[in-house]
C-alpha cells in the first residue's frame, strides 16, 4: 500500500492558516487556499464565504493531475505552476513540495508578478511544515495510536442506521 | 488515502465508482444526489461531453455523520468509462481508500467488464494498490433488462474473489445505496486497522 494518508494537526494548522492569511494579505488577492493532490481541501483563508471551497478543491486536483500527466507526456516531472486569466478573477496554482497544491484567487488589484513572488516565499515556509506533517504522521501510524482503532462495528452501523 | 484532520475533527475519504462505459457509473452517482438530504452533500460536478458521456470525472460530496466525534465525509468520483479514456482514470484513482466496480450485466456487455475490471487492476497497481487488499465492492447493475446475463455467470467471471456483490438497477435507485454503504463500511473498518 502506498504511504499513511494526510493528517492534520492542530499545531500545524495554525501554522498553516497564519502563513496563508499572511499571503491573502501580502499578495492583495481575494482567496488562497490549500488541497492535497488527492482533492481534499486542507485550509482556505480569505473571502471564502461564496465560495463553494469543496469542489474547487477537488476540481483543482483533477486539474493539476491533468496538467501533471500532460508533463509526463512531454518528459517533464511536473508543471510547478499554472495560472489561469479571468475577465474578472485570475487563479494561480502552484504545487508546494511536490504535495499539496496553493490556490490564489486574485483580481486586478493585484498582478500576476506579485502574487508569484509572494507565492514562492510562502511556499517555502509552507513545504517545511509538510515535511515535519509527515514526519509526525509516520511516527503516530507506526505507533499505532489511530483514533479510529477503538471504533466498533455499532460505530459503524449507526452511521447508516437511518 | 484518508485525510484527517484533528482540527476541525473531521475525516476525508475518497471512493471511486469503476467500470466500463454507460455501465451506469455517473447514474448511480445522480441517484445518491437525488436521494440525499441538502444538508449531507455538497454540489455534484460532472465533467462530462456535449452528450453527456464522462469526459474526466463526476464527483459528488457526502456527509455520513458522525464517528467518534469526527464527521465522515466520502467524496464520489466517478471515471470516464470509454476505453480510449485511459489516461484519465488512471489520475482518478490517485490516493483512492475505496473502489465501487460497476458491472453491465447486459450478455453483450461481458467483454467490456472483463477488460475494464482487468484495466481497473493495472490502474490500481500503477499507484501502488492492490485490488485485493483495499476495500472493494462488485454491483451487478441493469438487473431489470431482457438481456442480463445470469447472475452466477457474472459471480464467475466478474467476481472471483468473492468481494461484497449487490444487484442493482441505478436508475431507479434498485442497490445504489447498498453497495455505497457496503463499500464505506470497509473503508471504515480499513482505518479502524489504522491501514
Amino acid at each position: 500500500m502506498p504511504g499513511p494518508g494526510m493528517v492534520m494537526y492542530e499545531e500545524e494548522f495554525h501554522q498553516i492558516t497564519q502563513i496563508l492569511e499572511k499571503l491573502v494579505k501580502d499578495a492583495n488577492s481575494k482567496v488562497v487556499f490549500l488541497v492535497d493532490k488527492n482533492g481534499q481541501l486542507i485550509a482556505a483563508e480569505g473571502a471564502t464565504e461564496n465560495l463553494d471551497t469543496t469542489s474547487l478543491a477537488s476540481l483543482t486536483a483533477g486539474n493539476i493531475a491533468a496538467t501533471g500527466g500532460l508533463a509526463k507526456l512531454l518528459g517533464e516531472k511536473e508543471f510547478s505552476i499554472l495560472f489561469h486569466e479571468g475577465e474578472r478573477d485570475n487563479l494561480h496554482i502552484s504545487i508546494v513540495g511536490m504535495r499539496v497544491i496553493l490556490v490564489v484567487i486574485f483580481d486586478n488589484r493585484s498582478s500576476l508578478g506579485l502574487v508569484r513572488l509572494r507565492v514562492k516565499k510562502s511556499s517555502e515556509e509552507l513545504g517545511r511544515i509538510f515535511d515535519n506533517l509527515m514526519k509526525k504522521a509516520e511516527a503516530e501510524a507506526t505507533g499505532g495510536s489511530s483514533p479510529f482503532a477503538e471504533i466498533t462495528d455499532d460505530d459503524i452501523d449507526n452511521l447508516f442506521s437511518e | 488515502m484518508s485525510f484527517i484532520n484533528y482540527t476541525s475533527r473531521e475525516i476525508n475519504c475518497k471512493i471511486v465508482y469503476y467500470g466500463p462505459g454507460l455501465c451506469g457509473k455517473t447514474t448511480n452517482l445522480q441517484y445518491i444526489y437525488d436521494k440525499t438530504n441538502p444538508t449531507a452533500k455538497g454540489k455534484m460536478i460532472s465533467l462530462a461531453t456535449e452528450t453527456e458521456r464522462t469526459l474526466f470525472f463526476d464527483f459528488l460530496p457526502l456527509s455520513l455523520g458522525e464517528i467518534r466525534g469526527f464527521k465522515t465525509r466520502f467524496h464520489l468520483y466517478t471515471v470516464p468509462g470509454q476505453v480510449f479514456y485511459d489516461a484519465s482514470r488512471k489520475l482518478i484513482l490517485k490516493g483512492v481508500d475505496g473502489v465501487v466496480f460497476v458491472a453491465d450485466s447486459q450478455l453483450e456487455r461481458m467483454e467490456a467488464n472483463i477488460e475494464s475490471l482487468e484495466n481497473l487492476r493495472i490502474n490500481l497497481a500503477e499507484h501502488g494498490y492492490d485490488l485485493d487488499n483495499i476495500p472493494y465492492v462488485v454491483q451487478y447493475n441493469k438487473r431489470d433488462l431482457p438481456n442480463a446475463a445470469p447472475l452466477d455467470e457474472l459471480k464467475k467471471l466478474l467476481n472471483p474473489t468473492n468481494v461484497p456483490e449487490f444487484e442493482a438497477c441505478a436508475v431507479t435507485g434498485e442497490g445504489v445505496f447498498d453497495t455505497l454503504k457496503a463499500v464505506a463500511k470497509l473503508v471504515l473498518q480499513e482505518l479502524r486497522k489504522g491501514r
